[in-house]
């Protein structure tokens, strides 16, 4: 299990560093999803994975006994998928209303000179 | 000591942009809110700020989970002084944008927007958890996403892709770091972290997770070669806007670095030296850009750049000499940077243009205002005895000491390069008469006489600022030793977190 993950992490960083580097506004916003996917993996996998010994103490002792699972990588997760979606959407939007004005989708066409309407 | 007081500067900013979110576009409501939340703030800060001086740090456990299993919020010299000066800065902006800014921009949620953003700024300055820290930069840079595009002008949207790109990498970035440093420690406490992090056998790991934070931090705090994205990004929004960007957005990368360098990273020579290189080549790349620049604000942008790289050198030295300097500059430049960027947007009212090549002639027309801007150049460049003077005497003290020479360079051209730049735009912008008088578009004369009071008395406010830093350098010395004696022996935070052990 945690080799396929680390794979599988491996693979989302690397795909997203590659999509970033594209000159697509498109692709820039997919790799900046897959890194996010890639880093909440990634955390998941650090924190250790341990399954079936949830992190409840038994009534009859008053510490844990044996390794239990960390809740707190899946806390990290949740609030870091959490921004991240609002991040998202607030690029989706962002990238489609450049798109609106520019009408292009490559990157090198967003340098247009400065308006004096400020 | 446990103390809820330290939440007061974040919950009041929340509480006046949610007021004002009940007031959805009554935008004169909402600039009195905007203001009256700004003066409290100011005035809860000045309390923090005594309370903390007199009294050493104080912490807030919250919900009562003791650290290092709760997020802990500490008030120590360092965060209290940002947050002063956070304070200051959102005062002078929130009464620069009433009358700065165009309607349409505040009809669409301007001031509730800036005041999440000077909460996620305390709040920053204020945690002592790691991961809050990163939650509360993601406040920032939502905030400042939705800043940046209000009004959405083609310019405005263009440089905000390239900002928004930027800062969600630094984000993953510094979450990865995080990541990393959780499963070699098992804690995101950062005074727990700092005891932590020394039993870990894996050294050459540490190294690598220290990496992902100097990107992380140096990415939002713009240093070369990473800084790309601030001069194609912080001229586009409202002056207002960028004075808030300008003055305080990549300064807290820096607090960042201060706080996870001296608390969980402590610099070894390889950090030493790439901080060092790092800052030498931001410097000189920020002074070359400000060096061809006609359009002030994008000079301006460049000379951020430029004194960002004296900060991340003082830190790179990472004694408590080089620590006072960095310090001492933070003061000032967070100051004199939040009200350059409030001239240029008084400069554009009073001429209509930001070019240098178009303006002229404002000492004739308005010489008590050029008197006043003067002051703040001034201290930008550093002349005795004004602010920016001071912490070079500790930045270049240290230099020598440590025959770091090629910082030494950086530093003289740097200083050189902006005494250059605002010299040849003081003769530009304020000496020279205009070329086309008629080009001239004057929106100030024929504003009432409260609006031009309005505009003015930012400036003032933040001008008055600087002259007390510079002329009553010897207070601000005592904060900077203060400061840098505590980030030197982290003792002091760490008992005040994790109690008497």
């Amino acid at each position: 299990m945690e080799l396929l993950l680390v794979l599988v992490l491996g693979l989302l960083y690397s795909a997203g560093v590659y999509l970033i580097l594209r000159r697509s506004m498109v692709k820039l916003l997919l790799g900046i999803m897959l890194l996010g996917h890639g880093t909440n993996i990634l955390i998941f996998v650090v924190g250790k994975i341990t399954k079936g010994h949830p992190p409840v103490i038994d009534e009859t002792y008053k510490v844990f006994q044996e390794i239990y699972a960390d809740p707190i990588p899946q806390a990290l997760i949740l609030t870091a998928i959490v921004i991240s979606f609002g991040l998202t959407s607030f690029a989706i939007v962002l990238l489609k209303r450049v798109y609106a004005l520019v009408d292009s989708d490559d990157l090198d066409n967003l340098n247009t000179p400065e308006e004096e309407d400020i | 000591m446990i103390d809820n007081h330290i939440l007061a500067p974040i919950f009041i900013q929340l509480f006046v942009a949610i007021i004002q979110l009940i007031f959805w576009r009554k935008t004169i409501t909402q600039r009195y809110l905007s203001i009256g939340g700004s003066i409290i703030g100011l005035l809860v800060a000045i309390r923090l700020f005594s309370r903390v001086y007199e009294g050493g740090i104080l912490t807030m456990n919250a919900a009562n989970w003791d650290a290092p299993f709760g997020i802990v919020f500490v008030a120590d010299t360092l965060s209290v002084t940002l947050v002063l000066l956070t304070s200051i800065a959102a005062l002078s902006v929130s009464l620069f944008s009433s009358v700065g800014l165009s309607r349409q921009r505040m009809l669409y949620g301007y001031f509730p927007i800036f005041h999440f953003l000077i909460m996620g700024l305390n709040g920053a300055f204020l945690t002592g958890d790691i991961f809050n820290l990163y939650v509360f930069f993601e406040v920032i840079i939502i905030s400042s996403f939705v800043l940046m595009t209000l009004g959405g002008r083609k310019a405005q949207v263009e440089g905000a892709v390239k900002y928004m790109a930027m800062n969600i990498l630094a984000s993953t970035f510094f979450l990865t770091g995080i990541g990393i440093l959780y499963g070699l420690t098992g804690s995101l406490n950062m005074a727990d972290l700092s005891l932590k992090i020394q039993e870990v056998q894996n050294k050459s790991l540490i190294g690598i997770t220290s990496c992902f934070f100097i990107v992380g931090f140096g990415i939002k705090s713009a240093v070369f070669p990473l800084y790309y994205w601030l001069p194609s990004s912080y001229h586009t929004p409202p002056s207002a806007v960028a004075a808030t960007f300008g003055g305080l957005l990549t300064k807290v990368g820096i607090y960042a670095m201060l706080r996870v360098f001296s608390l969980i990273f402590i610099p070894d020579d390889f950090t030493r030296n790439l901080l060092l290189t790092i800052a030498v080549f931001t410097i000189i790349t920020g002074a070359m850009g400000a060096l061809i620049k006609t359009n002030i604000r994008r000079l301006f942008s460049y000379l951020i750049v430029c004194h960002i790289g004296f900060m991340i050198g003082g830190i790179g030295m990472f004694t408590k000499v080089a620590l006072m300097g960095t310090i001492f500059y933070l003061i000032h430049d967070i100051i004199v940077k939040t009200n350059l960027f409030l001239i240029a947007g008084l400069i554009r009212q009073l001429r209509g243009s930001m070019d240098m090549k178009k303006l002229g002639g404002l000492y004739r027309d308005y010489p008590k205002i050029t008197l006043l801007i003067a002051i703040v150049l001034f201290s930008l460049v550093g002349i005795p005895p004004l602010s920016g003077f001071w912490p070079k005497i500790y930045l270049f003290q240290e230099a020598f000491t440590q025959e770091q020479y090629f910082y030494v360079f950086g530093l003289i051209v740097g200083s050189f390069v902006t005494l250059y730049v605002i010299a040849k735009m003081w003769s530009e912008v304020f000496w020279k008469q205009p070329d086309n008088e008629q080009d001239i578009d004057d929106r100030f004369e024929p504003m009432p006489l409260y609006r031009k009071i309005l505009m003015v008395l930012p400036i003032g406010i933040l001008a008055l600022t600087t002259l007390y830093i510079g002329l009553n350098a010897e207070t601000i010395v005592h904060v900077a030793d203060r400061i840098s004696t505590q980030l030197i022996d982290t003792s002091a935070y760490v008992q005040a977190v994790l109690g008497t052990k």
